[in-house]
């Protein structure tokens, strides 16, 4: 697919942008905010362009480019697109320009947080497209740097442990991620006696008779894992979550709960799917155990908490859970929800953690016990907040419904008690985020909260975005289910030729319609 | 009468040592006649940079002899020339230029007397490691070995009126006089072995015979393993670091870190490479050892540190051992990534260190604590040392990764996993306490704390900025674009 490289484009933007960032005057903080806007508003531009120019009913790999980098070790930059990673760079591209807009009062600082933030766009964007182990690798890594300085530099008080704890748990699971590719790259290379870490030339190698033994496949798989578990997270490696969403600036609870929290599932997906079929059907009940418990205890814990980011950071817990089952049902449904709710999550989530942002900006407390009968003096943060609520919570003609409705589907397709369990999460759902509206919002206001003032146009043109796209898609999902499909699809065949699958009756998706499957 | 036939000497192979031995002797006459009737440590300062520029360009036309025609070797099989040698020779000539340029700053800032003699030191114990780096024969290793060795000690010392620069220089004296007898017992051993102190005699004796009993040798191969795992800092012969590291002058240190450690790495591959690779299976079983040893002892070390200068020598034993990973795996790519990693290691050390001379600091202590905001205080330089720390750390996309990415590469290749589990997992934990630094610089508990005065503020001159600037680029160079460091390690580890 030739033309002119978009995906690096996409890459390279945000990162261009933070350069510039850098040459702005200290004392002009505007100007860092401009660019900063620029360059993440121009990625979004290129994002949706992609996503235009994007072929539907094409499972494989689009607009790659493959350039040399260092050959003496078998690394290359190898870019490329599908039905996985196209949404997640559209909703990365979606949410770094709100987050910025988001963080238009925050005024400690401006050059090196914008600076910082789009570090973290191109790192992430890099991360989504990649398709070479080590370059995943690079920006899965070069990420948590700007992460870190993120949560260290403008969190709240308890910011030190919180960024520590973010790195060196993220960084734990990586490790094993680094080891285990360059294992699989040198197994490779002693088979075939090419070194490379094209994840396209690995997979075909591994998923061949002549590939991994079982017992390395299941190491190595186990190695990747460690790394998209933490990251997911997987209960029970979920602790960091809590403790990090807390701190972080509202800018960084967006981004992290929309999109850092996917790379996990993303990895799942491309990378331990692509690579180990056999090891991801043999471990699948495993982590679909692993998913029902984060759903349940998630959202049993949400209930409990007393401050509001931590109700939704254990709420991004069970919805973590939710992806997770789909993506283990290993059915077509399952997937097509996973991938759905990877999508719809960054837009519900994002909302409710920028209303949060918004109260914590008036009150400088996240306490449920501080606020109440927020209705009377701010209607319009009410309104922002009911919507992202019923939207979160997957009523149905948002995109939260759709997502988790697949998802159930193909674990009950294919686990029928476990989908019995994990539906308890949608009622538990509504209770627990429910209750939080209702001790928030309603009530008769006291104090502060009888003069806090209402959402203003910037805060609306923050918030309103998201929802109105979590609406759209759900009740629309036909153009994110295209695309998203094809490569569903790919997969299913892949663990039907090579891991022999045999999917259950219900799941009755033709996988003829599969094309260009890498 | 014996007719003693003197070896033919082809000065072009050791043009580097003599140049570098030469410019030492002139600026020690020079200092003699000069007497201190003028100023004479500046002129010094320029006659040891022509002589390392002079060494460098050596360096460079050797390498295309080299490239061309292959490897030799001269004064009757003594020294090497090759690729390998060519290659350590770089890494410490660019170490010495870089220390000197840093000493001038430190000296001056703090009110040491700067004498033409600390040139003089650095160029004879340069010298001495680049005779190491082409060691032929295990008495070349030996007299390189103390020729590099005792300039270090004076220099440990050089600010002798502060006791703790004392105690490093005789600390280091003692320890590396202990070290040098423990390895010329090694050599001993292996002479009585095999008839010959040659490397390749070495190899060609026990590539011819076979040694009914094989204790004398192997005990000569451990304790020339045991001397050189002291020169570079491997655990358990690493007693000495944090302590020396912390007393001697910072530029001093910055050069021990670097310039010493490539040395001895150099001389170490040189002799399992050579002359020992039937033994192969024996020496790769005490290398994991030493390698998984100072992997955690130097990251569970570093830990409870509290001095930045001990943190750092804590960290260059991790370091130790992430090279040793590679050299342990026992083959030509093993080496290569050793090389890379004694390359990059040598920028991200010294660019650390010139942060700390910059810092200032009263009595040369630089407690961790006492870099509390200093993100505020001073932004470039703490943003500078975050990210020295971070390139030590092996945080992509910094040269660290890929000398990290390098020697897991050689493991995985030689097979070597559980290696490659301890050599990621330690980099967990180095992580960990890299980032302890970056947040006491960043993240103050509360902005109104009382922010400790700066006692000795240092400016950053002219020098300081260019090793600062130069370390910086090319961390990030060989961060972003490694081809070129990787291929020149891979001719250099080829011939």
């Amino acid at each position: 697919m030739g033309g002119y490289p978009i995906l690096t484009a996409i890459i390279f933007t945000p990162l261009i942008g933070a350069l510039l960032v850098l040459l702005t005057p200290a004392r002009r903080p505007e100007l860092a905010r401009a660019v900063g806007m620029m360059a993440s508003m121009a990625t979004l531009g290129f994002a949706a362009l992609l996503v235009w120019k994007f072929h539907t009913n094409f499972g494989g790999f689009q607009f790659t480019e493959h350039n040399r980098w260092f050959d003496s070790l078998g690394v290359g930059y190898i870019v490329g697109v599908d039905g996985f990673s196209l949404f997640m760079v559209l909703a990365t591209a979606v949410l770094f320009p709100i987050g910025l807009l988001a963080s238009a009062k925050m005024d400690e600082r401006v050059k090196a947080y914008t600076f910082w933030f789009l570090m973290l766009e191109g790192a992430i964007l890099g991360i989504f497209l990649s398709l070479d182990l080590i370059a995943f690798f690079v920006f899965w890594e070069a990420m948590l740097v700007p992460m870190y300085f993120l949560i260290a530099g403008w969190g709240s008080s308890n910011r030190k442990y919180a960024a520590t704890k973010f790195f060196v748990y993220t960084a734990a699971g990586s490790a094993f991620l680094l080891a285990a590719a360059i294992a699989l790259a040198f197994l490779h290379q002693s088979a075939t006696g090419v070194l490379t870490f094209d994840y396209r030339v690995l997979a075909n190698w591994t998923v061949s008779r002549s590939g991994l033994s079982t017992t390395t496949e299941y190491w190595l798989f186990f190695g990747f894992m460690a790394a998209f578990a933490i990251k997911l997270p997987l209960v029970p490696f979920h602790t960091w979550l809590p403790d990090v969403h807390t701190e972080a600036p509202t800018a960084g609870s967006v981004v992290l709960a929309g999109v850092i929290l996917k790379l996990g599932a993303y990895g799942i997906l491309r990378f331990a799917f692509g690579l180990f079929p056999h090891a991801s059907v043999k471990f699948a009940p495993l982590f679909i155990t692993l998913g029902v418990i984060g759903i349940v205890y998630g959202s049993i814990v949400a209930a409990m908490q007393k401050d509001a980011k931590r109700v939704i950071a254990y709420s991004s817990v069970a919805h973590m859970g939710f992806i997770v089952i789909g993506i283990f049902s290993l059915t077509v449904f399952g997937l097509d929800g996973a991938s759905f709710t990877m999508v719809s999550h960054p837009l519900t989530t994002g909302a409710l953690f920028l209303v949060i942002g918004m109260l914590y900006e008036r009150r400088h407390t996240r306490q449920i016990d501080a606020f109440g009968g927020i209705w009377k003096s701010a209607p319009r943060l009410t309104a922002l907040f009911l919507i992202a609520t019923f939207a979160g919570i997957g009523l149905p003609a948002f995109s939260g419904f759709v997502g988790e409705f697949l998802s159930l589907l193909g674990t009950f397709a294919a686990h029928r008690w476990w989908a019995v369990v994990a539906t308890t999460g949608v009622i538990l759902g509504a209770v627990y985020m429910l209750w939080m509206f209702q001790r928030v919002f309603t009530g008769v206001p006291e104090g502060e909260n009888a003069t806090l003032a209402d959402a203003n146009g910037r805060e609306l043109l923050v918030v309103v975005p998201l929802l109105a796209l979590s609406l759209f898609i759900g009740l629309y999902p036909k153009p994110v289910l295209d695309r998203v499909e094809p490569t569903v699809k790919c997969v299913m065949r892949n663990f039907e030729q090579h891991a022999d699958v045999v999917r259950p009756a219900a799941d009755r998706m033709d996988l003829n319609g599969a094309k260009g499957c890498s | 009468m014996i007719a003693i036939a003197a070896p033919r000497v082809d000065w072009y192979s050791i043009a580097p040592v003599v140049t570098l031995v030469a410019a030492g002797l002139i600026i020690i006459l020079f200092k003699a006649i000069a007497r201190d009737r003028v100023r004479t440590y500046e002129p010094a300062l320029l006659i040891g940079t022509i002589g390392l520029t002079v060494t460098a360009f050596f360096l460079t036309k050797q390498w295309s002899v080299v490239i061309d025609g292959g490897p030799t070797d001269s004064l009757a099989h003594m020294t090497a020339l090759d690729g390998f040698s060519i290659f350590v020779g770089v890494v410490v000539v660019v170490s010495a230029i870089l220390m000197l340029l840093l000493s001038s700053d430190y000296l001056v800032a703090r009110g040491i007397q700067s004498r033409p003699e600390y040139v003089a030191l650095v160029l004879f114990s340069a010298a001495g490691m680049l005779m190491m780096a082409g060691a032929n024969d295990l008495i070349v290793v030996f007299v390189a070995l103390e020729v590099l060795s005792i300039p270090l000690y004076v220099l440990a010392a050089y600010d002798r009126t502060r006791a703790r620069s004392l105690e490093a220089g005789i600390k280091y004296f003692v320890l590396g006089a202990f070290s040098s007898a423990v390895l010329l017992y090694g050599v001993a051993l292996t002479y009585g072995a095999t008839g010959t102190t040659s490397l390749v005699g070495i190899q060609n004796f026990l590539s011819a015979n076979v040694l009914s009993h094989e204790g004398t040798l192997l005990a000569g191969m451990v304790l020339l393993l045991v001397g050189l795992a002291f020169k570079v800092a491997a655990v358990p012969f690493h007693m000495w670091t944090p302590d020396v590291y912390e007393g001697a002058p910072s530029p001093v240190t910055a050069f021990m870190a670097s310039a010493t450690k490539a040395a001895g790495f150099a001389a170490l591959i040189r002799i399992l490479y050579t002359a020992l690779p039937q033994y192969s299976a024996d020496w790769r079983q005490l290398l994991f050892a030493l390698a998984v040893l100072s992997l955690l002892g130097g990251s569970i070390g570093a830990l409870f540190q509290t001095d930045l200068k001990r943190l750092l020598a804590y960290s260059s034993i991790g370091h130790a051992g992430y090279i040793l990973i590679g050299v342990q795996s026992g083959t030509v790519k093993g080496v290569q990534s050793a090389l890379v990693y004694l390359f990059v290691y040598a920028f991200m050390t010294i660019g650390a260190f010139a942060v700390v001379v910059a810092l200032g600091g009263r009595d040369d202590l630089h407690a961790i604590s006492d870099l509390r905001s200093y993100g505020r205080r001073r932004p470039v330089l703490a943003a500078l040392l975050a990210f020295f720390l971070l390139a030590q750390a092996g945080i992509p996309p910094t040269a660290g990764f890929i000398a990290k990415l390098a020697v897991f590469s050689a493991a995985a290749a030689a097979h070597s996993y559980g290696l490659l589990i301890v050599g990621v997992v330690t980099s967990v934990i180095a992580a960990f306490f890299y980032l302890r630094v970056i947040l006491t610089m960043y993240a103050a508990e509360d902005a109104d704390e009382t922010i400790p005065v700066d006692e000795t503020p240092v400016a950053v001159g002219l020098p300081l900025a260019t090793v600062l600037v130069v370390c910086v680029a090319m961390t990030i160079w060989v961060g972003v674009l490694p081809s070129i460091v990787i291929d020149f390690a891979r001719d250099a580890s080829l011939i």
